[in-house]
């Protein structure tokens, strides 16, 4: 659905600065009907990707295909008219004070030139859908947040796009709020069809809704794939400082205090166990315990839901023969279970034997 | 206190500054609001960049704002006799204030279409609007509470600057004032025309601020 192909964005030198690349040969596909997420922190390009997708910046070098067309390649009056069908939403609404919810959402079908009785057969039933029926008549200023927000998607699905593209459309609203946005999006994709591409910093939003993630940093593509596979093996530092929050692959510092990189004398080694899937609930640990007779102390252990899978994750220090161990790791790994050393253990007071 | 004669001199000076005021105020936002529009959206960064216009026109604007009324109202006696046929009289006065009422009223208007969230303005291009149609329901409509206030601001200089054309037999409430109440030593005339404009300066304002209110939905109650 959307093609971005080696987009590079370099903004001139201002003042006293040199030239800043916000994007450096930035490379994505965006299938339809998806939820994309890109994630990065504040300064990463987010922004200035989001919004080379409907060229509201153009790339300084680089194609962006949109529905088979190459916006890149489009002339003003072509680029207006293919914008007809790429919604967008944005952090702080940008809803026109002087109307109201009606006349907001109203609005890009009127630059379209609808009629006026058209206008109201498209604009009521989107009310509908994002519930604020009962606030046509009212101006932004008198409604919350995510009502604000609501309007600004009614008013993004107007002209019937294909595209639906978010900026930061939950970043200023209260968490409540918004997981409500969150589901009217996820519900939006689904009933529509529609392909959404957001950008955001709150890993939460990634998981919540996504279908795939990518990861930006310093106008680069990092890591890219499908949301559960990002959460689940994380390779880059960046990423990993994303997802561990959430996940909580970190352990409390205790725990860390008795880690040491090498193995040492009297010490165990550490691992995390990724469960996935529909191995999250077989009974591994049991299994190793009797099958190699060693003993593996739980240090810390979690279950999320990613995309609605279950995911957990493991930390066991491995006490016994280290040829017993060994053979234990291969069998987790021969299983596709994820199998991680974080390090080696030296003795404390806080095991608890299995 | 004051005599028929006089009071139906007052009569007729308030409405010649009436007129004067009005018709200055509407041809100098007919013609001074496009160009403040034009010079907002070619701005540097702007919609419509150009910067050439923008420093001709600003340029232009400028001389004129900086330019003492008095001054300018003699100075293009030439041509308000070309467009009034006369250089004396309430329709020539008419000349020079819309002269001055134009560029003041273009700044009032540049400075509120710029305060326009440019949030708005992205947002209509990401709906595929074009520069005009971006000005015309974004730019203008959202500005408009402001601009009110600005053309309020702009009528009552126009008021005072009315007055000031009296010193060139432009007549209206300032011309009576300098005639009757300094020349003639009649001081309850020079007062009653004050009080005349006092009130004209009060009702103008007062109108001014009510529409605005009326315009801004930004301050709503929720």
């Amino acid at each position: 659905m959307i093609t971005l192909e080696h987009i590079e964005k370099t903004y001139p030198a201002r003042g006293g600065g040199g030239a800043v690349t916000a994007l450096a040969d930035t490379s994505l596909t965006i299938e339809k009907g998806e939820i994309f997420g890109v994630i990065g922190r504040s300064g990463a390009g987010k922004s200035t990707l989001l919004r080379t997708i409907n060229l509201l910046e153009t790339p300084t070098r680089g194609k962006v295909w949109v529905d088979g067309v190459e916006m890149t390649a489009l002339k003003p009056a072509q680029l207006r008219e293919a914008r007809h069908s790429i919604g967008m939403i944005f952090q702080h609404f940008n809803l026109l004070s002087s109307r109201t919810v009606y006349d907001n959402v109203a609005l890009p079908l009127e630059l379209a030139g609808v009629p006026k009785a058209q206008i109201r057969e498209a604009v009521e039933p989107l009310l509908d859908l994002v519930g604020l029926s009962d606030k046509r008549d009212r101006y932004p200023a008198e409604l919350s947040g995510g009502q604000k927000q609501r309007v600004g998607i009614a008013r993004a699905l107007a002209s019937k796009p294909k595209v639906l593209l978010s900026d930061e459309a939950t970043s200023a609203l209260d968490p409540e709020t918004t997981e409500q946005i969150l589901h009217l999006l996820a519900d939006i994709n689904r009933r529509l069809g529609l392909t959404i591409v957001l950008i955001t910093h709150e890993i939460g939003v990634i998981k919540e809704i996504c279908h795939k993630v990518a990861v930006l940093d310093d106008g680069r593509v990092i890591e890219s794939g499908p949301v559960f596979d990002i959460f689940a093996h994380p390779q880059s530092e960046v990423t990993r400082s994303f997802v561990d929050p959430v996940i909580n692959r970190g352990l409390p510092d205790s725990l860390k205090d008795r880690l040491i990189p090498q193995p040492a004398a009297e010490s165990n080694p550490v691992l995390r166990i990724t469960f996935t899937g529909e191995r999250a609930t077989s009974p591994v640990i049991s299994l190793l315990s009797r099958k190699f007779n060693i003993d593996l102390n739980i240090w810390h252990g979690q279950i999320d839901e990613i995309q609605g899978a279950p995911f957990g994750t493991l930390v066991v220090e491995v006490v016994g023969p280290p040829n017993a161990i060994e053979a234990a790791v291969s069998l987790l790994k021969v299983n596709n279970l994820g199998v991680e050393v974080l390090g080696h253990a030296v003795p404390g007071n806080h095991r608890v034997a299995v | 206190m004051l005599s028929p004669e006089i009071i139906a001199l007052l009569f007729k000076a308030t409405l010649d500054t009436l007129h004067m005021v009005a018709v200055s105020g509407l041809l100098g936002t007919l013609i001074g609001l496009p160009i403040g529009v034009a010079l907002a959206v070619t701005g540097k960064g702007e919609l419509l960049q150009s910067l050439t216009f923008n420093r001709v026109f600003g340029a232009v604007v400028n001389v004129t704002r900086s330019t003492p009324f008095i001054i300018l109202v003699v100075a293009i006696i030439p041509f308000t006799r070309l467009i009034a046929g006369t250089s004396i009289g309430t329709s020539a006065a008419i000349v020079p204030l819309t002269v001055a009422a134009i560029p003041f009223i273009a700044r009032i208007v540049e400075g509120s279409v710029r305060e326009v969230d440019r949030g708005l303005i992205e947002a209509a291009q990401a709906m595929g609007a074009t520069p005009f149609q971006i000005i015309r329901k974004v730019l203008l409509p959202e500005a408009l509470s402001s601009i009110t206030l600005g053309l309020t601001l702009a009528a009552v200089s126009l008021i005072g600057y009315s007055a000031m054309v009296g010193a060139v037999g432009g007549g209206g409430l300032g011309d009576l004032g300098i005639r009757y109440g300094y020349q003639r030593f009649l001081p309850e005339v020079m007062l009653a025309v004050v009080v005349v404009l006092v009130v004209l300066v009060q009702i103008v304002q007062s109108a001014g601020d009510l529409l605005a209110r009326r315009f801004n939905k930004r301050n709503l109650k929720a």
